[in-house]
């Protein structure tokens, strides 16, 4: 418990290195809501991809009863991610996209993985 | 309780949508398919001779219909060649549905004998796509790939199927309910009273319409708010026909190919009014320098296109039908005539140059030509190059859906196939094809199709033995170096046309090429008009790529 406390209070910036066309830019934690079924990530990542935005960190999880998925995505904010948001939303499997400060646990607690 | 196959049921899912003519080339993987279509009474199977000119038949029929059309093909390589099909219909939104056969579930990633990975290779190019693993899913799949093709902005839906699937025996109680569209999102009313307010208070006004206004079917609510407010109005190559071409409003088409007095009118616009159009580079040239004192308003059912080349003043994301009709009654009457004679004033000075018009020999002369052989009721399409620029310049659209084009995507090879779809779904229309000589060799083999389904189709062919568009690149911006652009042999067109079993009529040695061209169009069944046309004539003006829309030359 007391592990966790501390991962999750340390700064992001120890867990991901800094890209340095990326320097000054946020970082942005995404939490999407997708249908659970195999093809969904890669119509995610595709469009990431295509416009070589890259994804620092990912996470998914199913949620309930398993007919959704949980998405975790790390990214940094530069001047196109609102457009990124939108096709994301646009896409047929995705329920919705919250938009987290890059202080959001959810990655900072993984960090004893990534040693 | 019913019982039947997945191949079964997938039929009797589209026969319920209403499905009455599919154009697809059978295979290994189709088969199930294909035999449950042999029981279809409603379902008449068009065999193309190449996928992609399946998907081109299919894209065609939607263009008239409005409305989702088939395309099938087998794995592999019938998958692949619908590719081109597919990615065309994404980038002009039409709504499309194709259906593949695949290997079967056990054999999906062993590298099977015509196994690719369509769904991998369509996720980019289609709205939504479908892998489907049991043939109880097709109650769920089949519907939703119709709802998600014609809701919002329309698209090609992919629904890949394997082998087993379509074998599989399924049992249920009740079919599905037939599908029809979502209904469009909600809009903000403020907005739409912002933007009456800066209607009205706009001194130069013009009205921009794309594509979207066809979809919605609203381009008769787009005329009468240029009617009210006195805009003058531009449309993109997608929405020629939205408003007529011999409208005192119509500004003809905007951007690379559009007359100079259009894009001088755009450059000194204090407001434009972007209605189901998303700002392609070919349309706004520079962007930055595109309508550089405008402000904004931007109406489009995809919330992804508000700002996303252009930051709008007023963005409204909805159906643009619906917006306009709110709109309406909103915009105050106005003549506006200081701005109405000033823009007539560039049109005398600048308009569109349309030499050698009388001579049906030449390139604007033949399109003139054409048109006068026809009325309002006719559809035309075209391919890619500058026989396209022309016609989409010169010819008198006045109606919606009469002008089906590859806009997005600029696929050579769409006209022809497309055509045939047009002819499939509207059997009483006249539909011309106007195609270059590189073109119609992208799909020359559906000529085959067009004889045996005995369509209604007239392609007029630019032959200039060249890709003129590239040679006329190539000659105006890298020094005269002509590569790879020319043809060296020429090709017999009139041969291949009747060794098809189509008609074919040459201009050339005609006396008389308008009696002959008359002739040809007004008789019934598929037939090719050969026209040769000079190499060295170039389509003008042009926005060099990459420049500003008032950087015209010619
Ligand atoms: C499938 C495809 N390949 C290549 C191109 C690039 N391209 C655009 S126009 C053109 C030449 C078209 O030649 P043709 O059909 O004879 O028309 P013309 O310009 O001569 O009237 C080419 C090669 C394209 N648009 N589509
Ligand atoms: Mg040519």
């Amino acid at each position: 418990m007391s592990e966790q406390n501390t991962s999750a209070t340390k700064p992001l910036s120890e867990f991901i290195p800094e890209v340095p066309e990326h320097n000054g830019f946020h970082k942005v934690v995404l939490e999407l809501g997708v249908a659970n079924h195999p093809g969904v990530m890669s119509h995610i990542c595709g469009l990431f991809a295509r416009r070589a935005f890259n994804v620092e960190g990912i996470l998914c999880m199913p949620v309930g009863t398993g007919s959704t998925s949980r998405i975790w995505l790390l990214v940094f904010e530069d001047q196109r991610l609102e457009k990124m948001i939108k096709q994301v939303e646009k896409l047929e499997d995705v329920l919705y996209v919250n938009k987290h400060a890059g202080e959001h646990p959810v990655f900072g607690r993984l960090d004893e993985f990534f040693q | 309780m019913m019982q039947m196959t997945g191949a079964e049921l997938i039929v009797k899912l589209l026969e319920r949508q209403d499905i009455r003519t599919i154009a697809g080339v059978p295979g290994g993987a189709a088969l199930p398919m294909y035999d449950a279509l042999s029981k279809s009474e409603q379902i008449h199977h068009v065999l193309c001779r190449h996928e992609q000119g399946a998907g081109f038949i299919a894209q065609g029929m939607a263009r008239v219909s409005g409305r989702p059309e088939v395309c099938l093909a087998s794995s592999g390589p019938g998958a692949t060649n619908l590719v081109t099909a597919i990615a065309d219909a994404k980038l002009d939104s039409i709504p499309m549905i194709a259906l593949t056969g695949q290997v079967p579930l056990s054999m999906i990633g062993t590298d099977a004998f015509q196994e690719v990975d369509t769904y991998g290779l369509t996720i980019p190019i289609t709205k939504h796509n479908f892998l489907v693993r049991s043939a109880k899913d097709l109650l769920d799949v089949v519907p939703a790939a119709f709802r998600i093709a014609m809701s919002d902005r329309p698209g090609p839906v992919l629904i890949d199927v394997p082998k087993d699937v379509q074998n599989q025996m399924v049992s249920f109680e009740e079919y599905p309910d037939v599908v029809v569209p979502d209904a469009a999102p909600s809009f903000d009313i403020a907005a739409v009273e912002e933007a009456a307010k800066l209607i009205e208070a706009a001194e130069r006004p013009v009205l921009y319409l794309g594509g979207g206004v066809i979809h919605s079917g609203a381009a008769h609510m787009a005329v009468t708010l240029a009617e009210q407010a006195s805009l003058p109005t531009t449309m993109t190559l997608m929405a020629l026909g939205a408003m007529p071409m011999d409208h005192p409003l119509s500004l003809g088409m905007l951007g690379m190919h559009g007359a100079r007095y259009t894009n001088y009118v755009l450059e000194e616009a204090d407001l434009l009014i972007c209605v189901g159009a998303r700002f392609d580079d070919r349309a706004i040239g520079k962007t930055a320098e595109f309508c550089p004192n405008a402000r904004i308003i931007h109406i489009d059912i995809d919330r992804s296109e508000l700002h996303k080349v252009k930051d709008a003043h007023v963005a409204i994301a909805g159906d643009v039908g619906q917006v306009l009709s709110e709109l309406l009654p909103r915009v105050k009457p106005q003549l506006r005539k200081r701005w109405l004679s000033h823009v007539e004033s560039l049109k005398g000075r600048f308009p569109l140059a349309m030499p050698g018009v009388d001579n049906p020999r030449s390139p604007y002369g033949l399109i003139h030509a054409v048109a006068n052989c026809l009325d309002d009721s006719a559809i035309i399409t075209s391919d890619v190059g500058q026989h396209q620029m022309w016609v989409a310049q010169a010819y008198p659209f006045r109606r919606s859906r009469q002008w089906l084009n590859s806009g997005g995507l600029g696929t050579m090879g769409f006209g022809f196939p497309a055509a045939i779809g047009a002819a499939l779904a509207a059997p009483d229309r006249t539909v011309v094809c106007f195609s270059g000589d590189g073109s119609l060799k992208m799909n020359i083999q559906e000529m085959a199709t067009a004889a045996q389904e005995d369509v209604n189709v007239k392609i007029v062919l630019f032959n200039n033995q060249s890709l003129g568009l590239v040679h006329q690149q190539q000659s105006m911006f890298y020094g005269k170096r002509i590569m790879a652009s020319r043809y060296e042999r020429p090709t017999d067109f009139l041969k291949i046309a009747e060794g098809f079993g189509m008609r074919a009529v040459d201009l050339d040695p005609a006396p008389n090429p308008r009696a002959t061209l008359a002739e040809a169009l007004t008789t019934p069944g598929p037939c090719l008009i050969h026209a040769t046309i000079d190499p060295n004539e170039f389509v003008y003006p042009m926005v060099p790529p990459g420049a500003a829309n008032s950087e015209m030359i010619g």
